[in-house]
């Protein structure tokens, strides 16, 4: 249910640019989402009909680019993504780890008429 | 066709309302805690035994958001200064507290009469941690029977606790939950979260609990 706020921001951020770029009809979305974040893409394609119904962003296309889980080593810096659920540093086994990627959701660009 | 160069954080908006609320609970002195967790760990129970351990001490307001679990709110609603309860024409669906939400409960509480607000977040470990809400202190509790691997499940909500509060200590015969690995692959992620063991079925624990809290509470006003 919270993709619902988040998928008011993102009609509201392209409304914005497209307004500041005098664009007629925005035609394609594309959005930046972490392995990590709790974000479902699917919920917000659903939601995102709804919510441009009537604005120049009904029928845009949505695309979404998955930003895999990223973690440094505290111990060696080594940067890792992690194939399962077990955060260890493949280098030498340490289980103190940053994440450093995964986490992202924005708007990186739009396709506009 | 044209393509427009963006790149601009979709939380964005969510995070300027928080931003704002903090703000507010500045100006009247409120330290804000948000406390997340999955349904059943004992949020509930934790804000009642900090109450009647603190409240001689702190005049305590509870935003109540947990939509699922109102069998206790009325036990709340007793023992807290103020307490306000969340509520959306969706509530069954909400699965996270957001800014705007937390936003509109402190307009319903008597900001002056409140030194400690305690937020009770919606019970889940996903999607709370996407969300500030203008708190001071993020914390997670986690239970005994819930599992030691809650950390590597759901890494992003722990890796940004202030505090991880491990709860129903009294299990621990009964269960079979490795503390040592669990607060391992924890400070693994965030090697400055504070750990507390407790039982709110007992008391074990509290008291170091609510002593970091108040000690909290305190260097934050130091501090201004
Ligand atoms: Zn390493």
């Amino acid at each position: 249910m919270h993709e619902l706020g988040v998928t008011e921001s993102i009609v509201n951020i392209a409304l914005d640019k497209a307004k500041e770029a005098q664009a007629s009809k925005i035609v394609k979305i594309n959005i930046v989402i972490g392995e990590l974040s709790g974000f479902v893409p699917d919920c917000i394609e659903f939601y995102f009909d709804f919510v441009s119904k009537n604005s120049i962003a009904e029928g845009a296309k949505l695309h979404f680019e998955l930003a895999p889980a990223e973690f440094r080593c505290r111990t060696c810096s080594t940067i890792f993504h992690p194939h399962d659920t077990t955060w260890t540093c493949p280098e030498c086994q340490s289980q103190s780890v940053e994440m450093t990627g995964g986490r992202e959701l924005y708007v990186e660009n739009m396709e506009v008429e | 066709m044209k393509k427009i160069e963006i790149v601009q954080n979709i939380l964005e908006a969510n995070e300027l309302i928080a931003s704002q609320n903090q703000r507010l609970l500045d100006e009247h002195k409120v330290f804000a805690i948000n406390i997340m967790s999955s349904p059943g760990a004992g949020k509930t129970s934790l804000i009642l035994q900090t109450i009647a351990r603190l409240k001689d001490k702190l005049r305590i307001g509870v935003v109540e958001g947990d939509f699922a679990s109102t069998i206790d709110a009325d036990k709340v609603k007793d023992e807290a200064a103020a307490v306000v309860q969340i509520t959306t024409r969706n509530m069954s669906e909400q699965c996270a507290l957001i800014a705007n939400m937390v936003s509109h409960a402190l307009k319903c509480l008597p900001l002056g009469d409140i030194d400690l607000l305690l937020i009770e977040n919606v019970g889940n470990l996903l999607c709370p941690a996407e969300f500030v809400l203008g708190e001071h202190r993020r914390v997670v509790i986690s239970s005994l029977p819930e599992g030691d691997d809650k950390p590597i499940k759901y890494p992003v909500i722990f890796a940004n606790a202030d505090a991880v509060v491990i709860n129903k200590l009294d299990f621990l015969p009964y269960v079979d939950f490795d503390i040592a690995a669990f607060e391992k692959a924890l400070k693994g992620l965030n090697p400055e979260v504070r750990i507390f063991r407790v039982s709110c079925k007992t008391g074990e624990g509290i008291e170091n609990w609510c002593s970091w809290l108040l000690g909290e509470l305190k260097a934050s006003r130091t501090g201004k």
